[in-house]
């Protein structure tokens, strides 16, 4: 590794302001200099609008952790979108993700991906990973939600005879539901893992309002650490339930955070870790302005809808780059953390974590935070 | 640290007086005004009235807006594949110096060199750097990580060459790109005897472009006059140092050395200086044509006081001129020879130029404004008439 880097160093004298790595390209599309990418390998589809997709990663991908997700950059139109996707791979092997198309960049990456495509990445991250040491698991996933789960389960299930999980899923109808007969296949195969398929369109939704429902599934419940990953409304129920069981059944906290405790058990909401992809900040609408953060700068600022950013910043004193003021330079242009803009120019509202914007001629539409 | 402090005192005193009941709007500033005039119209356009600059100003928006409207995944297909091209030259050209003790192996890996060196500098990365592809979110294509294969490093340039030539284009006084410091390009710049050496600098600096360039983009009389700080000057200079070396090791010692394997070293040598100096005259030619040839504009100070939208368009249509030609030469000129329409809307994406000038020369047309276009010689030509011409002292007509 260390050779290839020095030799890499050497060949950047006969390629700069290239890297080589901008030369390799040209070969094989994985080599960038600066953005991590993937190659597909495998499209399968799962269910009529979702599809699993195998890629190669470049250089500089982490192998990932059963449970994690990662950004995917995806093109439409020319434009890069990036949005992030749980990886349904076990860990250790190559990663895929699963996706449904619910959106605009995941219906093109279901419909449009093919082998040999290129995907732009981002390292796996995130803590929705199997527990450190063995423990009874109890999965409750909704809808797509099954993708992190599903790569904990191919992780652990074939591999562990100590396993012991239960999985919830929830789904509208046997057909929409992912990785369906794989999951009976494992169930059959290991007794210790446990399937419950919840068909919404049969029985209606999973009632959380009462622990007779779980009760009914899985007694044993309140000992496992849950995982869950679902819709907001699904979410939002388990942590209700996990919290109104743990009011009801005060105890010590301490016993109860004790990996592997024995005794008598009652649901902790420490037990339920939950994944959700909504952290984005919700949009304001038309000319409202926001809260503006920077977040290097460490100042926040109430802006209204009217003035640009470099503006703003600037009042608060912020050392921001500058240029023409009028639109056509882009010397201003700071990293979007979160939020959404309006062009000043043209009306139109956008913003994605990450995009370059032009803070001259961009306002705040809603609380904004930039990367100064 | 007065980090928390600055967070309370910031959210409780806004600064932009959101707490009012009506919603302020002040104008952006730099936002040029919809409606008004200038203190003076340049005589090109004292005919038009204040409504006619106002509507022209709204034709040319329209245009604009009918191109973003339109670009998309195609035009991501063409700087990616012109950039494959370029790439796939320059390797070429490279590889074939190698063996550039043959004379044929000499002209060739020369001329794909010098090729793909023109791809590089002009449609490729002055495009790239004005932020005509920023669209994308590519960040291995973008004007904020594109560095460039000429002296000058490409954040220098950007800033006088995005900021300051594009917003005062023709200005005399406030754009330097009239004559550079260097040459006397316009009747309002005072003549002096080192005038008469215009046509000698000017032959000079076409096969050292990137050179000259690269000294211009240090600002050293803003510098003289205190505009322009120590502690910015040194990093220009630091900047521009280590590009230099850089660029200055891959084409005179990396690639030579790497040819002497084949006995062919000194030819290598010749073949990237002649390389670097072929796209430098090619360069400088083009640039040249942008806004010297006859029929060109320059401006006063008093002319962009008060100046509208419509009045900023006006300036760079009669302050630009383009050449005429064919597919080929237009994409060798990085699209410059669309230089009107480039100046009109700098960010478009380059290879979207050809579309726009029927319609721009047409607004030119109605409203009774010059559009300069010729063939690339008579553009030269008239340049380099320019060029000998203030050499000697005289005054506006």
């Amino acid at each position: 590794m260390i050779r290839l880097r020095k030799l890499a160093r050497a060949a950047s004298v006969l390629t700069t302001p290239l890297a080589p790595e901008d030369i390799l390209a040209l070969f094989d599309p994985v080599f960038s200099a600066r953005q991590l990418r993937g190659v597909v390998t495998k499209v399968v589809p799962e269910t009529a609008d979702s599809a699993t997709i195998h890629f190669r990663p470049g250089r500089g991908w982490k192998a990932h952790k059963a449970g994690q997700w990662a950004r995917i950059g995806v093109e439409l139109d020319g434009v890069r979108h990036w949005r992030s996707y749980s990886l349904s791979a076990p860990a250790g092997e190559d990663p895929a993700i699963t996706v449904s198309d619910v959106g605009a960049v995941s219906g093109v990456l279901v419909r449009n991906t093919r082998p040999g495509d290129v995907l732009f990445l981002a390292p796996p991250q995130g803590d929705f990973v199997l527990p450190e040491h063995p423990r009874p698991l109890l999965m409750l996933t909704a809808g797509s939600g099954i993708t992190p789960v599903m790569s904990m389960v191919r992780t652990l299930v074939p591999h562990r005879p100590d396993a012991d999980v239960v999985l919830i899923h929830s789904a509208r109808r046997p057909e929409d539901s992912i990785f369906r007969e794989e999951l009976s296949e494992l169930a059959d195969q290991f007794p210790n893992f446990r399937v419950t398929h919840w068909f919404t369109g049969e029985r209606g939704r999973m009632d959380f309002g009462s622990a007779a429902g779980l009760d009914s599934l899985c007694p044993d419940w309140r000992r496992r650490a849950a995982y869950a990953c679902g819709p907001e409304g699904f979410l939002d129920d388990a942590e209700a339930l996990w919290a109104a069981e743990a009011a009801a059944h005060p105890k010590n906290p301490k016993s109860a955070r004790a990996e592997g405790a024995t005794g008598p058990f009652a649901a902790d909401p420490v037990n339920l870790i939950i994944e959700r992809f909504n952290t984005s900040l919700l949009g304001g609408e038309g000319h409202d302005g926001g809260l503006v953060t920077f977040e290097a700068s460490d100042r926040e600022v109430e802006a209204d809808g009217d003035t640009p950013l470099l503006d703003v910043g600037e009042d608060a004193g912020v050392l921001m780059p500058s240029g023409c003021r009028m639109g056509i330079c882009h010397s201003c242009l700071l990293p979007l953390r979160a939020g959404q803009v309006r062009d000043l120019r043209t009306g139109e509202v956008h913003g994605e974590p990450g995009q370059l914007i032009q803070t001259c001629v961009s306002a705040a539409a809603g609380p904004v935070n930039l990367e100064i | 640290m007065t980090a928390i402090s600055d967070r309370t005192a910031a959210t409780t005193k806004s600064t932009t007086g959101v707490s009012t009941d009506k919603p302020v709007t002040k104008p952006r500033p730099g936002a040029l005004a919809a409606s008004g005039r200038p203190t003076v119209r340049p005589p090109a356009a004292a005919h038009l009235s204040d409504e006619q600059v106002a509507e022209l100003g709204r034709e040319l928006d329209a245009i604009k807006d009918e191109i973003l409207a339109k670009r998309g995944a195609s035009d991501a297909a063409y700087i990616r594949r012109v950039i494959k091209i370029q790439r796939g030259l320059e390797i070429a050209g490279r590889a074939t110096l190698l063996a550039s003790r043959n004379k044929a192996a000499w002209v060739t890996g020369t001329s794909l060199l010098s090729l793909a060196k023109i791809l590089e500098n002009m449609e490729i990365g002055h495009n790239i750097l004005h932020g005509q592809w920023d669209w994308m979110r590519d960040p291995d294509i973008h004007s904020t990580t594109w560095e460039w294969d000429f002296v000058t490093p490409a954040r220098s340039w950007q800033h006088t060459h995005n900021d300051l030539h594009h917003r005062w284009t023709n200005v005399v006084g406030k754009d330097n790109d009239v004559g550079y410091n260097l040459l006397r390009m316009d009747e309002d710049q005072p003549w002096t005897p080192r005038a008469l050496g215009n046509p000698l600098y000017n032959a000079i600096l076409a096969p050292i472009f990137e050179w000259g360039i690269a000294v211009y983009d240090l600002e050293l009389v803003d510098y003289k006059e205190g505009r322009k700080s120590k502690e910015a000057m040194t990093r220009d200079l630091k900047a521009l140092g280590i590009k230099a070396l850089k660029q200055f090791t891959k084409d005179y010692a990396a690639t030579p050395a790497v040819a002497m394997l084949t006995g062919s070293g000194k030819q290598a040598l010749m073949g990237t200086l002649t390389a670097n100096a072929v796209r430098n005259v090619w360069a400088h030619a083009v640039i040249f044509c942008g806004h010297f040839p006859e029929g060109t504009d320059t401006f006063t100070e008093e002319m962009v006081e008060g100046e509208t939208r419509g009045d900023w368009y006006v300036r760079q249509m009669i302050g630009s001129a383009n050449i005429s030609g064919s597919k080929f030469m237009h994409i060798m000129t990085g699209n410059l020879s669309h230089q009107i329409e480039h100046h009109l809307f700098p960010d478009l994406p380059s290879n979207r130029y050809g579309e726009v000038a029927p319609k721009v020369q047409e607004i030119c047309k109605r409203y009774g404004l010059p559009y300069t276009t010729g063939p690339l010689l008579k553009q030269v030509g008239s340049s380099w008439a320019k060029v000998f011409k203030l050499a000697l002292p005289g005054k506006k007509a």
